[in-house]
């Protein structure tokens, strides 16, 4: 398991060496600086020297360090690595090199309670913060040993996740359902990808120990066998041929697969699907998921670029909102690509703004608000400088990013939620719902 | 949660300074604030390895005992890191320690054991030995995992004081603790020792095994991960029951821990190889699916795992991944590592039924910025023209397409992949030659030249002017790499060999060159035997040169199968990255077998993989071949005995045609052939030269440098061509 845990910051000054194990010497900060941080040839988040393995995340402007030996297992280094950006987040509102210098101290503390001997403890935010914070005041349970016994036991209990004693006098609950929606368009508008990752996240503000059952419109294939493909089936050979009703029923959507939150009871999930559990207190991730069939999006783009020549190219990018008219997306962009020799660029559009941004190589159009139904179109016009050397443009593909309230691409909704508790009280639940781009990208 | 401002402290101090500082603040100190500062300097100046701070490890001894948790955690640390320089100074903790494991306080008792068990003195461990042994039957859980793992620290720092002591049986007794989370560090323990023990092995009964899987759902996403990987232990005796363990352990695969997912990943595919039946088989291969395809809208660290362990397990089990292609399309964004596994899995599952589509994806990416992937992406049109016959018409149109961008890198790589393609499809391609050769004063690097010059030897009688552009290159012979020159002197003797009059000239310049103006052993040697067979029997000579070869083939890329069966056992691990034999990579790492058990459905190693004429895996030297580019890298060990045999008749020369391959067995009949066929075109010695670079020879330093590429098609480095480059770095 991890050796040890490096943090460096963007000139590869070493802000956090803890070793987990006597083989982690400290020279190792000076190899990974070298061979890493200093070598631009570097593409891959693990290397491997000798015997000793280098795993690193970027975030921010830190470098996040696992040193391995042997063979390790890689998904929990990365895990473990992301965890620990998840609760300097949770600590320190975000992980930066300022934040890390900032609480170096505390950084190490957490480092010995998460990890032992390279294997990661319990990673709750909710645990650590009852023994683990920054004012320094709580270290007084050193000398509360029934204080210290109970977070043991959570530390350590079925449910590390949640405390016992939590009140409210308001039980509330919180849904948000927030997609991200994928499009891969070629330049001929087919659409060769079209999929949704979603996350459901809640803010549960619930007293005692309650029991959550979450209910979705989720069309409970009992697994027929196929698998998700629609093209891609040689079917010969081991009578895995596809035959993948596409009945649309209305009303239920497909989910092609989902991951839950550790609160979650997978088996209960796996023998009948009711989504049942304890929630941590406050905000967590309850589920993701992913769904590929009839996909819903919100956006239709329509671009036709022209290279006149050498020395211009022409745009006209019409972009129509494909749904409800009572609903409108916010913070529209589209990133239309230019050219790296664009010299300057004009551009007129039927709403919102556009601009060159010389930087990225973009004219960036935004529209602040974008009503269903409604259909914009922007014409533009980049001036290129001759070069000595003509280069073909590689064209990147166009991209889109919005976020759209009271809409699910997949068709997603929430059922119910209910909720149980020893107490009987009662509670107010809210749903929301949002689409946003993930990688909406239309090539031209 | 306030932020603390500590920053100002992460500065490089002076030992006198800090000692007075840390000894400053006196009786008005109500809350050592003065001491805890000063503690953050030093803290700080350890982070930076400033090793003056070892002068204040009395000092800091000194403090260790303030009523200060705070306090108390910076000197632990502190000594943890300085132990091992000034273990006399260190010592002097050691009471407080001991003490401290005595606290009625479960979070001090843990502390302290876990701190007095990272300390690597002996007096230290010896001191540990007793309290661990209490602390195993403490009444606090969190306690008791604490003193699991302190097991497995110990017996790093002395396995045999551990071995001769009864730890290990207690440790094993503590699998019966009642807490999960208990159960699960005393598994990490053990399969931690384990894994660096020659003496122990451990064994889980059917019992055990399906007791550990019921309690997974009571224990955090880390212990579920320990527990899966000790349930490796497990050897199914009888099919009905790997496959409930398959099944019960199938919802963890919901988890939004990857660790958990493909160490599960793991341990299904694993106890498939002991389950009957073809249709229980079939459901779980179902089952892993849509959680490895999840794992690609993770962090691309992750997605980049993801995607190695799908190459893998394609191998293994192909009914796993029969999703839409379509979920491996690369995102603009996406980092290159990732990029580039996605086209070497686009690679593998194209079929006749998807080419299109696999087609104009590529297409689109060979207009990409990264030159690295373009030629990746290049490489790949070429390459599954070489796999799917039945698409090479469309797949050399598109390389065509390509070629006439006129992008230079484009154009080298096209022309290599074309060369290719006439290797596997002979004479059935030849009209596009001329559109080839079009673009000869494109290319400039070695490999693109030598597959012209190949090209031109080898259709030397159907391009017109082939002396004329033989000579072009001829006029800069000597300044050539040794790649270049070996393809020109067989494209020479192939020209003379099929337009006398043409060649007759050229050849005996260039064996003149070879055999007394160069300082290669290669090209000498090969240079006296094309002189020896043109001068003795000229008619053998073109049956020879000109002969029949076996065509090449695309699926040289699998692994042996018993790499892949090891690799299977390791799912979700670093090795799974390199997709290497894992003692190559990792020597330390204990080696992995299926072991037998009458459930066991298929002997170890004769997997349905079939098609592995490439190579006979056991040897060492072949091991080592196989990592390079396959097909091509046999070449070099069976290339060997080829080289020196000139003078007499060439034994060893199985090439021409009408020799009976029934006579050696088709596998060494067609590796030998393929060698010498490879051999002749002139890109043995490269090979080579980038395999003793991409890592085994070393240059003499023990260490190897691996960074991503394994198992993908051959790739272009330009970083390697200095070569001195990559030699410095593995002298660090």
């Amino acid at each position: 398991m991890l050796s040890g845990i490096l943090i460096f910051n963007q000139k590869g000054e070493n802000l956090i060496f803890r070793a987990f194990r006597s083989d982690c010497r400290p020279r190792l900060a000076d190899i990974f600086r070298i061979q890493v941080i200093s070598n631009p040839q570097v593409r891959s988040p693990i290397l491997t020297l000798g015997s000793t393995t280098f795993s690193h995340v970027k975030h921010e402007n830190i470098y996040l360090v696992a040193v391995t030996k042997s063979n390790a297992n890689a998904a929990l280094v990365f895990e473990f690595l992301y965890r620990l950006v998840m609760l300097g987040k949770s600590y320190f509102g975000k992980l930066d090199e300022e934040a890390v210098k900032n609480n170096f101290v505390l950084i190490y503390e957490l480092l010995d309670e998460i990890l032992d001997f390279g294997y990661p403890q319990n990673t709750d935010p909710d645990t650590l913060k009852m023994y683990i914070t920054t004012e320094g005041v709580k270290s007084a349970i050193a000398n509360s040993p029934t204080d210290s016994s109970r977070i043991t036991q959570q530390a350590t209990g079925a449910i590390s996740w949640r405390r016992s004693d939590i009140k409210y006098r308001k039980n509330e609950a919180f849904v948000d359902v927030i997609e991200d929606v994928n499009l891969l368009m070629s330049a001929t508008g087919t659409v060769l990808r079209a999929d949704v990752n979603g996350q459901i996240v809640m803010r549960a503000y619930l007293s005692g120990t309650p029991e959550c059952k979450f209910g979705l419109n989720d069309r409970l294939l009992l697994d027929t066998g196929e698998s998700s493909s629609n093209m891609n089936n040689p079917g010969g050979g081991n009578g895995l041929s596809t035959s993948k009703t596409t009945r649309a029923a209305a009303g239920s959507v497909t989910l092609e697969d989902c991951q839950f939150h550790q609160c979650v009871k997978l088996g209960r999930f796996d023998a009948d699907r009711i989504i049942s559990f304890v929630p941590p207190d406050g905000e967590f991730e309850l589920m993701r998921y992913r769904a590929t069939e009839n996909v819903n999006l919100p956006f239709k783009v329509h671009p036709i670029v022209r290279e006149i020549g050498t020395t211009k190219v022409e745009y006209s990018v019409a972009i129509k909102a494909n749904y409800s008219s009572k609903l409108f997306a916010t913070n529209v962009v589209i990133r239309i690509p230019t050219p790296l020799n664009t010299a300057k660029t004009t551009e007129r559009t039927s709403q919102g703004r556009a601009k060159y941004e010389p930087e990225q190589n973009n004219i960036v159009w935004k529209i602040a608000r974008f009503s269903g139904q409604s259909e914009y179109v922007l014409n533009a016009e980049a001036t290129l400088t001759t070069m000595t050397h003509q280069k073909a443009w590689s064209r990147p593909p166009l991209s889109l990013s919005f976020s759209l309230l009271m809409f699910t691409s997949s068709g997603l909704l929430v059922r119910y939620l209910k909720v149980f508790e020893k107490n009987n009280y009662s509670s107010v639940k809210w749903v929301r719902y949002m689409t946003r781009a993930g990688s909406y990208e239309i090539r031209f | 949660m306030s932020s603390g401002g500590d920053a100002k402290l992460f500065a490089r101090g002076k030992v006198a300074e800090l000692r007075q500082e840390l000894n400053s603040g006196g009786k008005k100190d109500k809350n050592y604030s003065a001491k805890k500062i000063a503690l953050k300097k030093i803290v700080a100046n350890m982070t930076m390895s400033n090793n003056d701070m070892v002068a204040l490890f009395p000092d800091v001894i000194g403090c260790m005992n303030l009523p200060s948790l705070e306090i108390k955690k910076m000197c632990f640390l502190f000594l943890v890191n300085y132990s091992r320089m000034k273990p006399e100074v260190a010592l002097k903790a050691l009471p407080i320690l001991v003490d401290d494991m005595t606290d009625n306080n479960p979070l001090v008792r843990a502390l302290a054991l876990r701190t007095i068990s990272y300390v690597h003195v002996r007096e230290f461990v010896e001191a540990t030995f007793q309290p661990v042994k209490r602390l195993m039957q403490d009444n606090d859980p969190y306690v008791r995992k604490t003193a699991a793992f302190c097991v497995a620290k110990l017996y790093e720092h002395d396995k045999k004081m551990v071995e001769n002591s009864d730890l290990i049986d207690r440790l094993n007794r503590m699998l019966k603790d009642e807490n999960p989370t208990v159960v699960s560090s005393v598994l990490a323990s053990l399969v931690d020792i384990w894994g660096r023990s020659e003496s122990i092995s451990l064994t889980i009964d059917y019992v055990s095994a399906s007791k550990l899987v019921s309690i997974l759902a009571d224990c955090s996403e880390w212990c579920q991960t320990y527990i899966l990987e000790a349930l490796m232990a497990y050897v199914p005796q009888d099919s009905a029951e790997a496959l409930l363990l398959a099944e019960r352990i199938a919802p963890r695969l919901s988890h939004s821990n990857s660790a958990v997912v493909l160490t599960s990943c793991r341990v299904i595919l694993y106890l498939m190889n002991y389950i009957a039946g073809e249709k229980h088989i079939t459901s779980l291969c179902k089952k892993l699916s849509p959680p490895l395809v999840t794992l690609l809208s993770k962090p691309p660290e992750v997605q980049y795992l993801a995607l190695r362990n799908a190459i893998l397990i394609l191998q293994k089990r192909p009914e796993v991944l029969r999703n839409d292609i379509r979920v491996f399309f690369c995102n603009y964004n996406d980092p290159i590592y990732v990029k580039v596994t996605k086209l070497e899995l686009m690679f593998m599952l194209t079929t006749k039924e998807n080419i299109s589509v696999v087609l104009a994806e590529l297409r689109e990416y060979a207009t990409e910025i990264d030159v690295h992937f373009v030629r990746k992406a290049v490489r790949a049109i070429g390459k599954l023209a070489i796999k799917i016959e039945s698409a090479a018409k469309q797949c050399i149109e598109t390389l065509l397409e390509l070629v006439d961008a006129k992008i230079p890198y484009i154009v080298q790589e096209a022309t290599v992949v074309i060369r290719n393609i006439f290797r596997k499809y002979p004479n059935q391609y030849e009209s596009i030659i001329s559109h080839v050769i079009r673009n000869i004063d494109d290319l400039d690097e070695p490999e693109a030249k030598a597959a012209v010059i190949w090209i031109i030897g080898q259709y030397a009688d159907r391009i017109d002017n082939s002396d004329g552009l033989l000579q072009d290159y001829l006029a800069t012979f000597h300044d050539e790499t040794v790649e270049v020159q070996l393809a020109l002197l067989t494209a020479t003797v192939k020209l003379f060999i099929q337009r006398p009059t043409k060649g007759q000239q050229l050849v005996p310049q260039v064996l003149k060159w070879c055999t007394e103006e160069t300082d290669d052993p290669d090209l000498r040697d090969r240079g006296y035997m094309y002189w020896r067979l043109l001068s003795t029997d000229p008619a053998t000579a073109k049956q020879i040169v000109m002969g029949q070869k076996p065509p090449i083939t695309a699926e040289s890329e699998k692994l042996d199968p018993r790499t892949l069966e090891e690799l299977c056992l390791n799912v979700g691990t670093l090795a799974t990255v390199y997709l290497k034999p894992i003692h190559q990579v990792f020597r330390a790492a204990r080696p992995r077998r299926l072991l037998p058990s009458p459930a066991l459905q298929r002997s170890p190693v004769d997997d349905g993989t079939g098609n592995m004429l490439e190579y006979n895996p056991p040897t060492a030297n072949m091991a080592s071949a196989s990592t390079s580019n396959s097909g091509l890298a046999t070449i070099i060990t069976t290339g060997d005995p080829v080289t020196p045999v000139y003078n007499g008749p060439p034994p060893s020369l199985p090439v021409a045609p009408g020799v009976n391959p029934g006579t050696t067995g088709p596998s060494n009949m067609n590796e030998a052939a393929d060698a010498a066929d490879a051999y002749f075109s002139g890109i043995g010695s490269q090979q080579m030269a980038s395999m003793d670079l991409d890592g085994t020879g070393g240059g003499g330093a023990p260490q190897t440098q691996y960074v991503v590429t394994q198992n993908q098609q051959q790739v272009y480095q330009p970083q390697l061509a200095g070569g001195a480059a990559t030699g410095e770095l593995l002298l660090l």
